[in-house]
């Protein structure tokens, strides 16, 4: 058992012992509160550059599928690669089983150069993110010496996008997706109901494509840090073409719209978020990781407050009076995560037909 | 939008569960007690019907009229009638509320007296009962249900098992906890099993048999605007094929991806808006092991078992808000109390892992099998929380208090191991321990077992550390291997076996390492938001402490632990009791108890409840953090009465009675010694080291004599002895008799009555008290035996004794708080043969009956409060209460239903009556005692109860009744000129036969009074009793039982019976 820590910027220390791979890590320490799916959530792209800590203790119970593809994507991920920088559990299950399971989570890590921390009192430092907001942390085995970096100072949408166009064919109708980090899943519920998709990078021009709808990805970081995109959208703005923002993607939406964006203190990054329909009697659970968000006072008289909240009111999604733009704060593509805004996808492409 | 609009309902009727049995306990005190809270927010006037009158519920404080009745429709209709309410609840009542629910709404009576159904409507709880509805919704949207069809005979149901290929499971429409159901693997046990199952039910279910599949359920909610949560997943330990409530069970699932795991949760919630349910219910899952091919089991449109362990689980209060939701609110309307913050749409996300483990009595019944399967036999239960699976399964096992010291460390054996593993009984995970030190692989446990291999690898971190522990002595044992085991869940007391050390030591030694666990909060939102829950628990995975330990004035009360024969729902009512009048005093409480079917585990009745093991080293570890004023151990039974002595050792206040005189009650020798210094008479007893010793006592003292092994794992049960033959037989078979393992014999006094009081004193002086009479006479155990209050046929002397002696024995022990002693009486001689300082499992029938609560009073003296003296008149009442208890004989299959001196009883009711006859058969038919309508089957036993019994026969002549009888009974029978037909016995196998005329339904009472001579004749009676109670016909087996049940039908007829509420009774 090698022993690991990791430090904060506040200077505060959790000991543990070492999994997957040995190598120090730095990165923004956040925590999840999902209870499962910790294939899905090391490779989603909102999650470039952050240590998570995820506070249900008992971690790798069911391994890690393997890389089979499916539409050409990598089946039971949501990207190519694990995203995080550094994960940090309090029990790790060396042993696993599960049928679909090929490896260890450990082993996994170790193919992927991420470094892991169990034995921690995640409970602890979960508690303290909540309570001094996110913050800066390194993940160091022995003493090395690595100075703390901020992700959300570096172009993470850049980094985690594609470099070209890929098409993904099925059906006639065809939807662009703007990745700025994207999950796969976002991909499977249109390649599932048909449609074929676009795929282009996150700086892409596509002001001019000729579409039948537009999707904004989720991804990592600050959504003003995003120029390129939110001025493509504006323009997008004038015209009729759905447009559906997905987490980083519905705050791009509304900085495009002209409203502004705000870090949240420590973000909502879980499973069980539960968000009203705003007029309605309607909550749903839904499925989050981010760490900014929409201010809706800022919306101007074209847009209204879609969802908000349940448990801080904060916004959760947007939508145009008028057109066919709809902004979801939250994953309605789910995986890991509850699939009761599913319907999003069918209102969306109901918009598009 | 959201609608505001105060509820319409003025008056609701809630229907309770009754006794607690075997698949229905003390989880649905739980749900009504929340029931009627939520309802008393709304100021709505609340009506329960329940005779079960130890739960909290039925406490004046709660419901605004309290009917101790049979919940039967008969019944219920009476109240109704009477009461008027314009709704009624059916889901907080299990089985038992929603059956009877389902009738009146068929029978027309609630549309009758206009009594509108809150939340679930009728059609939901059909659709979900009838096993074929079921189906047929499931299928309408397109899910899996196990290929299965419903037949109304023994030969449809072998056709179809035929045609899908056995092995085949039947299933009973309507039936609680898995009653009747089973697993056919060949042709004659489908005909054997479904003969059984067309008794109780006209439908049975025929289906493909999915044992081995993973088992899983789902907890949802739904509103009236199809608002949905899923508030918590389990996932059973156990595979498909072993009863959920006799699995092992995790929250949250455990080995399930995000894909299976989200893939059933969507399920569920289709399933539920599909149904209409509003309010709660549970869905079960199997889910193949090797894909994502899954099964919908079956679904709970009510509050069940797995639903009050959800709730304790996950923090979320699911029967509060089940019942808000009835009412019209949504679920956004309603708050989440543990937060304060945020709203009861959400699902909680646990930042540790709860194991739920069940809790067998087995050893207590002759002839039972010990095989676990797709019945549930179970009585109880306990929850562990920890920050590890490992932590958590070894507090559980501990928890259960079956005298294992956790997961390792026992002395178990097991002759057959692939056996044990392949047929699970309920010492199964140890078969599992065993089986990896003798070096089975995972794989092939796994093969065995069908226990998920992850299960496995953890007990193997278990087992591994205890194999690597014993290579050390305590001082070399490292300081970071010390912190691992105790991680994965092991106590001082394990590690001093191991090391060969001390408990004391152990723990002196890891307090130096500074190896101490932590307090953290359930908060339901794993610590996203800030929560004022005082819902605690302890983790060795931990590194600091979630609260701070400012508090003053703080009292800690001791809980009961896991619902046991012996020790149930009374005990709950006395801690919940005494916690209340704690905080009417102003202290600060602190409740400790580790069972999910409890209110006391409900984090409103205390300041802080910590769900824990009640053992000493956790006890003593709260209270090293929380350092309490003291702790009350008189109100939760025997586990705190136990911890008294060493835990006032060390150091730690106990309030009341002193833990040394405790141990003078507690001390068979001490408390002989003082008895005989006050001149009270005893039994005479001894204490015997070897077989010829003891059968040269029992020669002096003349048989029968009463043999009680001292506690040792092979669970020898009392036993009464009649001759030496017996002696020596009963003490071979019980344990060996060493000086290490002593067997106490006394006298047992023939033809004597049984009497008890439940006081309570100050200071050594007696300050209130109730005296009860048996109706059985001494030999049936007294949690088994029906019990009258005030007494009818004591004699005044009698009454006066048994006072005088109290009075002695609280001066003597100088007892402060509850305590019960019991005697016996023959001809005014008065013998003591029992003394708790405690609360008796009847303090809460004493306290309800006479409307003066004695752990209220038993606590503020305790607490050094002056307590104004008790108007004797108060004592005087001009009605009857009369305490009945309920078997759960026919969930046991093969147990012997005969009652004797070791409890077998699981729950009890009691009814009020204005004279006795009226509460006895009000508390029987509570038990679900059928009246006799035109026949009976005697065999009234030895000579002298036959001569005993014949004038009860007489009457029943009189009132019209046709006789059965076997060969002797019938001859003496008819020597005394009363016409009967005889029935061959069982062994004759002629017929007409016993058995035949039971099982056709020909016979509507069965008095069966034992005999202690010839084995065969002993068969034979155990056949006829076995018969009945599988055909469900009423079985008496007392001879004083049978008499009184005779005299009161011939004085007091079903319409004699009023309708009235406790209030009341004045």
């Amino acid at each position: 058992m090698q022993e690991a820590k990791l430090i904060l910027e506040d200077g505060s220390k959790f000991s543990g012992f070492s999994f997957g791979s040995h190598a120090p890590t730095t990165g923004e320490v956040v925590f999840n509160t999902g209870m499962v799916g910790y294939p899905e959530s090391l490779t989603d792209p909102s999650y470039r550059g952050q240590i998570l800590v995820l506070t249900y203790p008992l971690i790798g119970n069911y391994g890690v599928p393997g890389n089979e593809r499916e539409d050409n994507l990598l089946k039971f991920f949501e990207s190519e690669k694990i995203q995080v920088a550094g994960l940090i559990v309090t029990d790790y299950s060396h042993e696993y089983s599960h049928w679909n399971a090929k490896k260890s989570l450990s082993v996994w890590m170790q193919e992927q150069n991420i470094p892991g921390i169990y034995n921690v009192d995640t409970r602890e430092l979960t508690k303290k993110l909540r309570k001094k907001g996110t913050m800066l942390g390194k993940i160091i085995h022995d003493d090395e010496r690595i100075s703390l970096r901020d992700p959300n100072k570096q172009n993470l949408v850049a980094e985690v996008s594609i470099q070209k166009p890929i098409v993904y064919k099925k059906g006639k109708l065809k939807v662009l997706l703007v990745d700025c980090g994207m999950k796969n899943s976002i991909i499977r519920a249109f390649l599932k109901r048909d449609f074929s998709v676009v795929r282009v990078p996150w700086d892409y021009d596509f002001t001019t494509e000729d579409v039948d709808g537009i999707v904004l990805s989720n991804g990592p970081g600050d959504p003003k840090k995003c120029n390129e995109i939110i001025e493509h959208v504006k323009t997008m703005l004038s015209k009729n073409i759905p447009i559906l923002g997905i987490c980083l993607g519905s705050q791009i939406l509304a900085l495009a719209a002209g409203a502004n964006t705000y870090k949240l203190k420590y973000g909502h990054r879980s499973q069980n978020q539960p968000c009203m329909e705003c007029g309605t009697n309607r909550c749903y659970i839904t499925s989050q990781n981010h760490g900014y968000a929409v201010d809706a006072d800022t919306l101007s008289q074209d847009w209204r407050e879609w969802f908000t909240n349940g448990n801080d009111q904060t916004n959760e999604g947007i939508k145009h009076l008028s057109k066919p733009f709809f902004g979801a704060q939250f994953h309605p593509e789910a995986s890991p995560g509850p699939d009761d805004t599913e319907f999003l996808f069918d209102l969306f492409t109901r918009a598009m037909k | 939008m959201i609608n505001h609009k105060k509820p319409k309902w003025k008056k609701i009727l809630l229907l309770g569960s009754g006794a607690i049995r075997i698949g229905q306990a003390g989880e649905f005190d739980y749900s009504g007690s929340q029931a009627i809270k939520a309802l008393k927010e709304e100021c709505i006037k609340t009506i329960l019907i329940n005779p079960n009158i130890a739960t909290i519920q039925t406490s004046d404080y709660l419901a605004d009229k309290v009917y101790f009745l049979p919940v039967n429709a008969s019944f219920v209709e009476k109240v109704i009638t009477k009461e008027r309410p314009d709704g009624i609840l059916l889901g907080f009542g299990g089985q038992t509320g929603l059956n009877v629910g389902l009738e009146l709404a068929e029978k027309g009576v609630l549309k009758k007296y206009k009594v509108e159904v809150l939340g679930t409507p009728i059609q939901a709880i059909q659709d979900t009962e009838d096993r074929e509805l079921f189906v047929k919704k499931i299928k309408e949207i397109g899910l899996k249900v196990p290929v299965s069809k419903a037949v109304k005979n023994v030969n449809d149901a072998v056709a179809f098992a035929e045609e899908i290929g056995y092995p085949v499971m039947c299933r009973i429409a309507y039936a609680l906890g898995g009653l009747g159901s089973g697993v056919a693997h060949n042709r004659k046990q489908i005909v054997e099993l479904t003969k059984k199952a067309f008794s109780y039910s006209n439908q049975i279910l025929i289906e493909e048999y999915l044992g081995g599949w993973k088992e899983l359920e789902y907890e949802v909610v739904r509103d009236q605007y199809d608002n949905c949560v899923v508030v918590c997943s389990m996932e059973n330990v156990d595979p498909m094929g072993i009863h959920t409530g006799e699995s092992i069970v995790t929250a949250p699932v455990q080995t399930l991806s995000a894909s299976e795991a989200f893939k059933l949760r969507s399920i569920s919630i289709r399933v539920i808006r599909h149904l209409g349910i509003v309010g709660e219910c549970n869905i079960q899952f199997a889910l193949d092991p090797q894909s994502e091919d899954y099964r919908v089991i079956e679904v709970n449109a009510r509050l069940s078992r797995s639903s009050a362990l959800a709730s304790k689980a996950t923090g979320y209060p699911l029967a509060f808000i089940a019942a808000k939701l009835s009412l019209g609110y949504s679920l956004t309307q309603v708050q989440n109390i543990i937060t304060g913050e945020t709203s009861a749409c959400f699902e909680p996300a646990l930042d540790y892992v709860v194991v739920k483990f069940p809790r067998w009595d087995l050893h207590k019944f002759k002839r039972v099998s010990v095989r676990l399967g797709s019945e549930m036999k179970s009585v109880g239960e306990v929850m562990a929380v920890g920050r590890s699976f490992e932590e958590a399964l070894q507090k559980a096992i501990r928890m259960l208090d079956c005298g294992m010291n956790g997961l390792v460390c026992n002395s178990l054996e097991f002759s057959d191991l692939e056996t044990e593993l392949r047929k699970p009984t309920d010492k199964r995970i140890f078969a599992i321990v065993e089986a990896l030190k003798k070096g089975y692989s995972i794989e092939d446990i796994a093969k065995f077992s069908k226990v998920t291999p992850w299960f496995l690898y953890k007990i193997r971190n278990i087992v591994e550390i205890e194999t690597k522990m014993k290579r050390y002595t305590l001082a070399e044992v490292p300081h970071a291997f010390l912190k691992e085991a105790k991680q994965k869940g092991f106590s001082d007391h394990q590690i001093a076996l191991l090391t060969k050390s001390s408990e004391p030591e152990v723990r002196k030694r890891r307090k130096k390492l500074k190896i101490i666990p932590s307090v953290k909060q359930i908060d339901t939102l794993a610590a996203e938001y800030p929560a004022q829950t005082n819902y605690l628990y302890m983790t060795y995975n931990g590194s600091t402490d979630d609260i701070d330990f400012k508090q003053k004035h703080q009292v800690v009360v001791l809980g009961g632990g896991a619902y046991r024969i012996g020790s149930s729902v009374e005990f709950d009512w006395c801690c919940v009791n005494s916690v209340t009048t704690l905080r009417k005093l102003k202290y600060q409480t602190i409740m400790i108890n580790c069972n999910p079917e409890t209110v006391s585990t409900d984090y409103d009745i205390c300041d802080k409840l910590y769900f824990e093991e009640l053992t000493f080293e956790r006890v003593l570890d709260i209270y090293e953090k929380e350092t309490p004023l003291g702790m009350i151990v008189s109100m939760g039974g025997q586990i705190p009465n136990n911890l008294a002595l060493s835990l006032h050792e060390v150091g730690v206040p106990i309030l009341g009675t002193s833990p040394q005189d405790i141990d003078i009650a507690e001390d068979r020798h001490k408390f002989s010694a003082l008895l005989d210094t006050l001149g009270v008479d005893q039994p005479a007893w001894k204490e015997l080291t070897s077989l010829e010793t003891a059968e040269d006592f029992a020669n002096k003292v003349g048989y029968p004599v009463l043999v009680r092994p001292s506690y040792v794992l092979s669970g020898a049960a009392m036993s009464i002895a009649l001759s030496n033959m017996e002696l020596r037989e009963y003490l071979k078979k019980a344990s060996e008799v060493s000086k290490k393992y002593p067997v106490v014999i006394s006298k047992f006094i023939t033809g004597a009555k049984e009497i008890e009081i439940d006081a309570v004193a100050d200071h050594g002086k007696l300050y209130c008290y109730a005296i009860s009479e048996h109706v059985e006479n001494a030999g049936v155990h007294s949690g088994d035996a029906t019990i009258v209050l005030p007494p009818q046929r004591t004699y005044i002397e009698t009454m006066r004794r048994v006072k005088i002696i109290a009075k002695n024995v609280a001066a003597s022990l100088k007892i402060t708080g509850p305590f019960n002693i019991q005697f016996i009486a023959k001809d005014n001689e008065v013998k003591v043969i029992e003394c708790n300082l405690r609360a008796s499992r009847s303090f809460p029938f004493v306290s309800k009956v006479f409307k003066i609560n004695f752990i209220d009073l038993a606590t503020k003296i305790i607490m050094g409060k002056r307590v104004p003296p008790i108007d004797r008149s108060a004592f005087d009442l001009d009605y009857v209460g009369v305490k009945a208890s309920q078997f759960s004989f026919m969930r046991l299959k093969g147990s012997d239903p005969i009652l004797g001196v070791e409890m077998a009883s699981t729950g009890e009711v009691a009814c009020l009556g204005d004279d006795f006859n009226e509460a006895f058969l009000k508390s029987l038919l509570s038990i679900e005692f059928k009246l006799p309508k035109k026949t009976i089957l005697l065999s009234t036993g030895p000579i002298e109860s036959k001569t005993d019994f014949i004038k009860s026969t007489w009457i029943l002549k009189t009132l019209g009744f046709t006789f059965y009888a076997t060969k002797g009974t019938a001859d003496f029978m008819v020597a005394n000129g009363i016409p009967v037909e005889v029935l061959h016995w069982p062994l004759e196998r002629k017929e007409p036969n016993t058995l035949t005329y039971i099982a056709k339904g020909k016979i509507d009472l069965v008095i069966n009074i034992p005999k202690n001579i010839e084995k065969e004749e002993l068969d034979n009676d155990y056949l006829i009793r076995r018969k009945a109670v599988d055909f469900n016909v009423p079985l008496i087996t007392n001879l004083q039982l049978a008499k009184r049940f005779v005299e009161s039908i011939s004085q007091v007829t079903l319409s004699d019976l009023k309708i009235k509420s406790w209030d009341e009774y004045k």
